[in-house]
């Protein structure tokens, strides 16, 4: 809702981070993920895990249309062996777009498009969402945590709750504390049209309870866990060359510190006849 | 060409005298690259070359990806997700071009605010500051049509929003919206013009930077006194100046190796951290963005257009005195639009006769002013169009009008500046030299 503003402005502002702004706040939790910071990469198990989830749970409604199945044998991805994504991909099936005619999917096909009409694609949604906002539309908080899509989605997972007493029991949709731009209940607002219970009601049913997929790792599939499981592979989804991308980074900032240093010290002896000079005449 | 006296190129083999006698290219490159530079320019100097090689990095990243790219509604987005999964290195390439346009206007905003400040655009640099303003003026309306080309939901309501400027003009405003966009909304006209453009116009910025960096050759650089180059003789000249090659190339290439580590990190580590979540979502007629912001680098003057609505005085009586014809909306263009023009017009404005603003004690404390009103514009414009943030912006474009249109012309008259160096030379012995003291000239 707020908005990023520029290194420069948020700098130059430098406005402390206190409590957010308006109405219709919503709880996003800071989840620990291991891809965040320069250095953070993809767990490549937890992928699989996050996989297994949207296959046996999201799938039923969502697609993921940009994802070609492919990919999920790539190196900084799931990492699945070319046999298990071979299988992956015969269990699942595609019109084919030279036929029109059903068949099962090959890795070089796309994951399907979503199989409800309202429910969105998620190939990109975590960084079409942003967890972290402001404080006062300075962009600080998104600078220091991240964008937070990933944050966003397990915080949205995780956030499913008992509607509050102070809404009638037929409002349409499921409250969610993570959940911003929801239907509100005139009911639960003051007197000055503030809400007083976080978040909203999101129209998709709650889909993760804990224990909804076994994982074949033996890892907790308790809310929690499934949340960031999800949140994970959705990340990877929207952002495979996430860590390719970062080690470029790196491989670039060390090679122009490098080249930074070579070229003051190469201005420092160049200037320096000079500036001994004016330092004489002065 | 003229200006500074200097070493002119001589060729010496066979082969370069027999060009140069047909085509005088090599004394061309010779002239531009060993141009008598102040030598007292200090660190602000260094964005021309950060500007010049951002518009290269931007125009072959952008050539790149032009071979990948498909300008069509039901394409854009898809075929931007296939250079950002499936090309080569097309991530990077993609989001080095996107963060890239930020690096461009960080710089050029730093490089406007310097020559505000030095008074580089005062006379005799008159030329090179318009067009200056020229280029400037291109590099929004580029970064702008770029923003359209991915079809995201910010790049869709953003073109309806920005094109709905036009439409505020009153009588044509219509006739023209209709024509920028080929059709009455945005759509397949739209993107494709606007893919077209936003490939030409870098091109014609290539060719204006020419014609900026010819004219200013033709001046001499301004520099942080303000105190021109001595011309009498080369040996004059040569106490005030040295060579741009090398001394200026290394100098600014060291400037700009630093900034590019920030700029790696930023594409590296957080490359989306500039843009908004948005526009990862499919263009979608239908469903308008609970917030519209454009991207960081216009906000201040979106924050100007946005600032001057139906209750505020001047809009009332441009109202009145214009029978009803300039009403908030088209005020607010007009505001918008004259936020620039009023930069353009600075040598006109500035009345005082002292170039720097080092030598100008009351200048100093307004342009602080001005460059943190121009931060607070950007912070207003991100924020939504309702008090406390409506009574800022329009604070800040009241400042931004004030700065140029009054205290400019005024300060001339009232201020008295300090002392100048008499010299180039001096300012640069004083500087490195122990002791603080003018040489007496």
């Amino acid at each position: 809702m707020f908005r990023k503003l520029t290194l420069t402005a948020a700098v130059a502002l430098g406005l402390s981070a206190t409590a957010a702004l308006a109405a219709g706040d919503a709880h996003v939790e800071d989840f620990d993920f291991s891809f965040e910071g320069p250095f953070g990469s993809y767990d490549q198990m937890q992928l699989q895990r996050g996989l297994q989830i949207y296959t046996e749970v999201c799938a039923a409604c969502h697609g993921l249309k940009y994802v070609a199945i492919r990919t999920l044998a790539d190196e900084g991805g799931p990492a699945l062996p070319e046999d298990q994504v071979r299988a992956y991909a015969a269990r699942i099936e595609v019109a084919d777009a030279d036929t029109g005619d059903f068949r099962p999917a090959i890795p070089a096909d796309k994951f399907p498009t979503s199989a409800l009409a309202e429910a969105p694609d998620l190939s990109l949604m975590a960084k079409a969402r942003a967890g972290f906002h402001g404080p006062y539309g300075t962009g600080l908080s998104q600078l220091f945590n991240g964008m937070g899509g990933a944050e966003y989605i397990a915080s949205l997972m995780a956030g499913y709750e008992e509607a509050p007493e102070c809404a009638p029991a037929d409002f349409p949709g499921s409250y969610n504390t993570a959940f911003a731009n929801g239907g509100f209940p005139e009911e639960c607002k003051d007197e000055d049209g503030h809400h007083t219970v976080p978040g909203s009601w999101i129209a998709m049913p709650q889909p993760l309870y804990g224990d909804d997929v076994v994982f074949a790792d033996g890892h907790d599939a308790d809310l929690h866990h499934e949340a960031q499981d999800i949140a994970a592979f959705l990340m990877w989804a929207a952002e495979p060359k996430l860590d390719a991308r970062k080690e470029a980074g790196f491989l670039g900032v060390l090679f122009l510190v490098l080249l930074s240093v070579l070229l003051h010290q190469t201005n420092k002896r160049l200037w320096a006849p000079h500036k001994a000079a004016a330092k004489k005449s002065a | 060409m003229s200006g500074i006296p200097h070493d002119h190129y001589k060729p010496k083999s066979g082969g370069a005298k027999w060009l140069e006698s047909r085509l005088p290219v090599l004394s061309l490159i010779y002239d531009t690259l060993v141009i008598p530079t102040p030598k007292n320019l200090n660190w602000m100097w260094i964005w021309g070359i950060v500007l010049t090689f951002t518009l290269v990095l931007q125009i072959i990243t952008g050539v790149v990806l032009v071979m990948h790219y498909t300008p069509q509604v039901d394409l854009a987005f898809a075929s931007v997700e296939h250079i950002m999964r499936d090309v080569n290195a097309g991530h990077m390439i993609r989001y080095v071009h996107a963060n890239g346009a930020s690096l461009f206007f960080v710089a050029v905003y730093f490089h406007i605010f310097r020559g505000l400040y030095y008074g580089s655009y005062k006379a005799p640099r008159e030329v090179t500051w318009i067009i200056g303003m020229l280029i400037y003026l291109l590099m929004m309306a580029t970064g702008f049509l770029g923003y359209v080309l991915p079809w995201g939901q910010m790049s869709f309501h953003g073109t309806a929003v920005i094109t709905g400027l036009f439409g505020a003009i009153p009588f044509v405003g219509e006739a023209i919206q209709t024509w920028l966009l080929g059709a009455s909304a945005v759509g397949q006209p739209a993107l494709n013009r606007f893919f077209s453009l936003h490939y030409l116009l870098p091109f014609l910025i290539a060719g204006l930077v020419v014609v900026h960096i010819w004219a200013f050759h033709s001046t001499g650089n301004n520099n942080p006194t303000g105190v021109e180059v001595r011309r009498g003789s080369k040996e004059e000249a040569e106490k005030d100046t040295l060579p741009f090659w090398p001394y200026f190339v290394i100098k600014d290439l060291f400037a700009l190796a630093v900034i590019l580590v920030v700029f790696a990190a930023i594409v590296g580590f957080m490359p989306n951290y500039l843009g908004h979540p948005d526009n990862y979502l499919e263009a979608n007629p239908l469903a308008t963005p609970s917030h519209i912001v454009p991207e960081w680098y216009f906000l201040p003057f979106y924050a100007i257009l946005r600032a001057f609505t139906a209750d505020v005085w001047a809009v009332q009586f441009a109202n009145w005195i214009s029978f009803g014809i300039i009403d908030a909306k088209f005020f607010g263009v007009l505001a918008m639009f004259g936020a620039i023009i009023v930069i353009a017009l600075a040598p006109w404005l500035d009345t005082s006769t002292v170039r720097s603003g080092r030598y100008r004690p009351m200048f100093k404390w307004w342009f602080a002013l001005l460059a943190i009103d121009f931060i607070v514009l950007m912070w207003a414009g991100a924020m939504p169009a309702e008090p406390p943030y409506s009574i800022i912006a329009l604070t800040g474009a009241t400042y931004w009008f004030a700065y140029f249109l009054v205290i400019l012309p005024l300060l001339g008259v009232i201020e008295r500046p300090t002392a100048r160096p008499a010299t180039i030379e001096d300012d640069f012995n004083a500087h490195y030299g122990k002791s603080t003291e003018k040489s007496a000239e």
